[in-house]
């Protein structure tokens, strides 16, 4: 029934100095589907892709909006998720009724890694199943945070996490030098690009990938379907099996595109109302 | 009965002895405190009385103190509230710094935060006896503000309190400037200064200035004031003063 003896519960080491059930709960986050960040001087950008369950089901939302400054995407179990963004939710607004000013991002993080350490100490309690990419703004710079379910966190120049995040994190480590200094628009490409090496072939569309940004003078949010597939055609993004992209004359012809999707998509989506 | 009469006795006590361990009015006090921005920064001028009610009992409380790097916080009012606030602000900044992580507290957030101990403490009926003045720099940015026992909080390019707001700020709003330079600044304070001395009967010849710049916080040594009483009016105050006897 169980793999081994020593993962009953998630304080029992086994004999080589693991903790097969936090373990376990770190193979969760790269079941989930893939989440990437990256981040320049001024700018964090998050990507993640949207799986849905089945043919029937809406997807799930993986990249919340924490506050003006902080948003952060998902990849793991998204109940977890989410019960992680509120709390975060509740400690910047409590930091900003108490201070006047936004929370900085690196001690969310730390309080964030302390509470998921806890789960891992505790015989009556699980991990969360959730890896988090925390992205955030604030007097010493725009910041990418990794939080897993360890209880471990990291800052990154930019990184990937979920399935076939390897393929992102190729791309990036191929390129995350020049991010320091990149535009805000180069940022948005790069995690498109990055996104599309999970892909496997799948063409990229906006109706399955969500990209948000956070950035100087740029309160934290999640761009429109829209936005995101004017992105995508003007970068060419696009799959294998698909022709080469049209010409700029023919800017148009995606939106009207776009708009005789929409109406096939909220038909798919009938749990976003 | 008797029981019942001594079981309401004993209640009323209680009442009486939980009520008593709140602060119903100030014992040692402190009187005005004015602050100024100026080009460089933050200026206050406190002077060092201690007043047991209308005793001048103590002379010299010190009640302009740095808070961290960015802040400096003048206080009126009971000394010993004004004592416990320092100690919360002690422990603030300390754990501000254990983080060690860059970022520290500015004086916007060291008024926000007076500004709700002040008034979480007003609602539970047992306030800071306290006004309180709240200076600072950070980043280029110069912050004053102040917020007196019930919460009332507001930023200013001048602030006063107590009979500060009478007869000093009327001074303030005629002369101040904002290219103030460090001297005038302090010769338009004790200008101030001068007059709260002569017309505040708790305000005794000894003060302080302080200021705070980009550089950090500088408090003077004490000090008097040179002072003229024989002004005609100080002579014979009654004269003009229809009322008066």
């Amino acid at each position: 029934m169980f793999r081994n003896q020593y993962d009953t519960d998630v304080t029992t080491w086994s004999p080589q100095g693991r903790l097969f059930q936090v373990e376990y709960a770190m193979e969760a986050v790269k079941q989930g589907s893939a989440a990437i960040g990256l981040r320049s001087k001024s700018h964090v950008v998050l990507a993640s892709v949207n799986k849905a369950q089945s043919e029937l089901s809406s997807h799930q939302k993986k990249i919340f909006k924490v506050d003006d400054h902080i948003g952060v995407a998902i990849a793991g179990l998204t109940a977890d998720g989410r019960v992680l963004s509120r709390y975060m939710r509740s400690e910047c607004i409590n930091y900003t009724y108490t201070y006047d000013s936004p929370l900085p991002v690196g001690r969310l993080v730390v309080q964030l890694a302390d509470k998921a350490q806890v789960c891992t100490q505790r015989s009556w309690k699980r991990p969360y199943g959730v890896g988090l990419l925390v992205a955030g703004l604030d007097e010493s710079g725009a910041h990418l945070y990794y939080n897993c379910p360890s209880g471990n966190y990291f800052e990154y120049q930019a990184f990937a996490i979920g399935s076939r995040s390897q393929a992102a994190k190729t791309y990036l480590e191929r390129r995350f030098e020049s991010f320091v200094s990149s535009s805000r628009e180069d940022l948005l490409k790069d995690a498109l690009f990055a996104l599309r090496e999970t892909l496997q072939g799948e063409k990229l569309k906006s109706s399955i990938c969500t990209v948000s940004v956070v950035g100087v003078a740029e309160a934290f949010h999640i761009l429109d379907n829209e936005t995101v597939q004017s992105l995508i055609d003007a970068f060419e993004i696009v799959g294998e099996e698909v022709h080469p992209a049209t010409e700029e004359g023919d800017a148009s012809e995606p939106a009207a595109d776009q708009g005789a999707l929409a109406p096939a998509d909220e038909g798919a989506a009938p749990m976003d109302i | 009965m008797n029981l019942v009469d001594s079981n309401q006795a004993q209640n009323n006590l209680m009442v009486s002895e939980a009520a008593s361990e709140r602060t119903l009015y100030p014992y040692v006090t402190g009187t005005s405190v004015i602050g100024i921005k100026y080009k460089d920064g933050i200026l206050m001028a406190a002077d060092m009385g201690g007043s047991y009610g209308s005793t001048l009992r103590y002379k010299s409380v010190e009640r302009l103190k740095s808070i961290g790097k960015h802040s400096l916080l003048g206080a009126s009012g009971e000394i010993s509230d004004f004592q416990e606030i320092l100690r919360n602000l002690d422990e603030l900044i300390l754990y501000d710094n254990m983080w060690d992580d860059g970022n520290s507290m500015g004086p916007k957030e060291v008024h926000n935060y007076l500004t709700r101990m002040m008034y979480n403490r007003r609602n539970k009926f047992n306030p800071l006896w306290n006004s309180l003045v709240l200076g600072g720099v950070k980043n280029g940015q110069k912050y004053l503000g102040t917020v007196n026992m019930i919460g009332v909080h507001f930023e200013d390019d001048h602030v006063a309190t107590g009979f500060g707001n009478h007869l000093a700020r009327p001074i303030l709003r005629d002369e101040w400037h904002a290219n103030l330079s460090f001297e005038d600044g302090v010769k338009l304070l004790e200008k101030c200064m001068r007059v709260l001395l002569y017309r505040d009967r708790s305000a005794i010849n000894k003060l302080q200035i302080a200021k705070i710049t980009e550089e950090g916080v500088t408090i003077s040594q004490p000090y008097a004031l040179k002072t003229f009483w024989n002004f005609a009016a100080f002579q014979n105050p009654t004269v003009g003063a229809e009322g008066s006897w």
